[in-house]
């Protein structure tokens, strides 16, 4: 088994196909949408799949030390150009090859026109423990 | 005995632990340790009394955990195996305890960990699955608190008032893993409100009351919330209504107003309401005038000004909105609301979409582009 990290961008990734913001679907998309992504994540439970989602704020700051004694130095919010992290799902499955066709379910989410969004999502996978054969 | 009546009897078990001159955390510990005995051993064959058989567990566990500590430390010491008399727990020493943690030295997250342990008798595990956390931290928290307890809680305890925060905190973080946290707030202000008889303890018991009793119909079966206005009111649990209105206003007929029961009494104008459209705003409008007085908050002016949007009209309830801070988390999604109702459906679309995107939770950012999407569809009809 193999941990991997499917990424979803506010910000950042290539546009997707189906490109028109949420507030502007009709109310039976927005509601198809959001039963899809419940039952992704609820299905991937089923299958033994599913490790942890999380969704976060699209606020945010760069924070860095700025010397003894001194309060932390804060720049934000963002600017508009960054790449900007909506939330994340990891996985824990058999294969890359089963982590990609697991994003690529999610990315054909249903929105506007009740069409697939085509969304991009990032997917990485996690440094693994080192294995007992190493050393 | 069920589990829940097992743990009413932790608060009385460590204090005869504590009066016995036990120290606080070592006592608590050997109580948990009782607990888990109790759950295998009772079932078999459940004591005739059962404070009694916790009370003689938890000494000889205290005893057992002190003499290894001590023997740890390679220290001769000596402790009677026989409790010293005098040992009959009284109101005041489970009041000190629930005083101890919620002590001012605590952080917030602290004292609400202590308290569910050692008042609440929960276990570590049970309550890093309510807050989502991992046990060891959660255990980690706890024996920090302990400590500080310990060293400086005796001297100089918190008071009913820090109680009934640390209280209502657990009341609001709602539900998760296998421990109701608004039920066992309930519990533990009911206890708390046998003991100390405040008008505004017995107020936050009302308010949790009141809360408690929509709880059913706050949310849709996905997990979509559902807004006061469109709840199905024959879903709102009637007996724990009828009760909290009764303690709210036996709280107010002792003429000592105070934060919990001015919010009792907006919850119970809006309990007693058959229909929404029978509620009455007017005077719910003047006791968020109340609350200002005592709690002159931003969320509190937030909360007024929806009310007199729905006393006095959409543009009175929007030069209200108009005192209220920008930066107030949820400030957006008022004011789409009174545009709306106001008939700005333009303004409102873009405010439900701004609320959306700043949404403090998944629900509520689903809630508002809901909302949103509606609103835009009905503009294109028209």
């Amino acid at each position: 088994m193999a941990k991997y990290l499917l990424l979803k961008h506010y910000r950042g990734a290539p546009a997707p196909v189906n490109n028109v913001p949420m507030d502007q679907w009709k109310p039976d998309e927005v509601e198809a949408h959001i039963r899809f992504m419940n039952d992704f994540a609820t299905r991937l439970e089923g299958s033994g799949e599913f490790i942890d989602g999380q969704a976060l704020s699209p606020d945010g700051v760069w924070v860095r030390y700025d010397g003894e004694g001194r309060a932390p130095v804060t720049d934000g919010p963002f600017a508009e150009t960054k790449d900007l992290i909506a939330g994340w799902m990891v996985i824990d499955v058999d294969s890359y090859e089963r982590a990609i066709e697991l994003a690529g379910e999610l990315s054909a989410a249903p929105g506007a026109g009740g069409r697939p969004i085509y969304e991009w999502l990032e997917v990485r996978p996690f440094m693994a423990a080192p294995s007992n054969f190493c050393h | 005995m069920d589990d829940v009546e097992l743990r009413e009897l932790v608060p009385r078990v460590l204090s005869v632990l504590v009066r016995r001159g036990a120290d606080f955390a070592t006592a608590e510990d050997a109580v948990q340790e009782a607990l888990i005995r109790a759950l295998s051993a009772w079932r078999s064959a459940p004591p005739a009394d059962p404070a009694g058989w916790l009370i003689t567990v938890s000494w000889r566990a205290f005893l057992d955990l002190t003499r290894s500590e001590a023997a740890r430390r390679d220290r001769e010491v000596r402790f009677d195996t026989e409790p010293p008399a005098g040992a009959i727990p009284s109101d005041d020493d489970t009041l000190r305890l629930y005083f101890m943690c919620a002590h001012p030295d605590l952080s917030s997250s602290s004292a609400v960990a202590l308290t569910l342990r050692a008042v609440g008798g929960l276990s570590t595990r049970q309550i890093a699955q309510a807050y989502l956390v991992p046990e060891r931290t959660m255990a980690q928290r706890i024996s920090r608190a302990k400590r500080v307890v310990s060293g400086t809680g005796v001297d100089r305890p918190g008071d009913v008032g820090t109680v009934m925060r640390v209280l209502y905190l657990v009341f609001n973080e709602g539900y998760s893993g296998d421990v109701d946290l608004a039920a066992e707030a309930i519990r533990l202000t009911r206890q708390l409100a046998a003991l100390v008889d405040e008008p505004e303890v017995h107020g936050l018991l009302a308010l949790m009351l009141l809360h408690h009793a929509r709880r059913r119909s706050r949310t849709g079966p996905d997990g979509r919330i559902v807004p006061l206005a469109e709840q199905d009111r024959g879903q709102w649990d009637a007996g724990l209504i009828a009760e909290g209105i009764v303690i709210t206003h036996a709280a107010l007929a002792r003429d000592q107003l105070g934060e919990y029961q001015t919010q009792a009494a907006i919850a119970a104008l809006h309990a007693d309401a058959p229909r929404v459209e029978d509620t009455d705003w007017v005077q719910i409008v003047e006791w968020y005038d109340e609350l200002l007085r005592f709690a002159d908050t931003p969320i509190v002016r937030l909360n007024r000004a929806v009310a007199v949007g729905e006393a006095d009209g959409a543009l009175a309830g929007l030069a209200a909105l108009a005192e209220v801070d920008d930066l107030v988390p949820r400030r957006e999604a008022v004011a789409a609301y009174l545009h709306e109702k106001n008939g700005d459906l333009d303004l409102a679309a873009r405010l439900y979409a701004d609320a959306a995107r700043n949404a403090p939770n998944l629900a509520e950012r689903d809630h508002q582009t809901r909302q949103a999407a509606r609103l835009n569809q009905q503009r294109q009809h028209q």
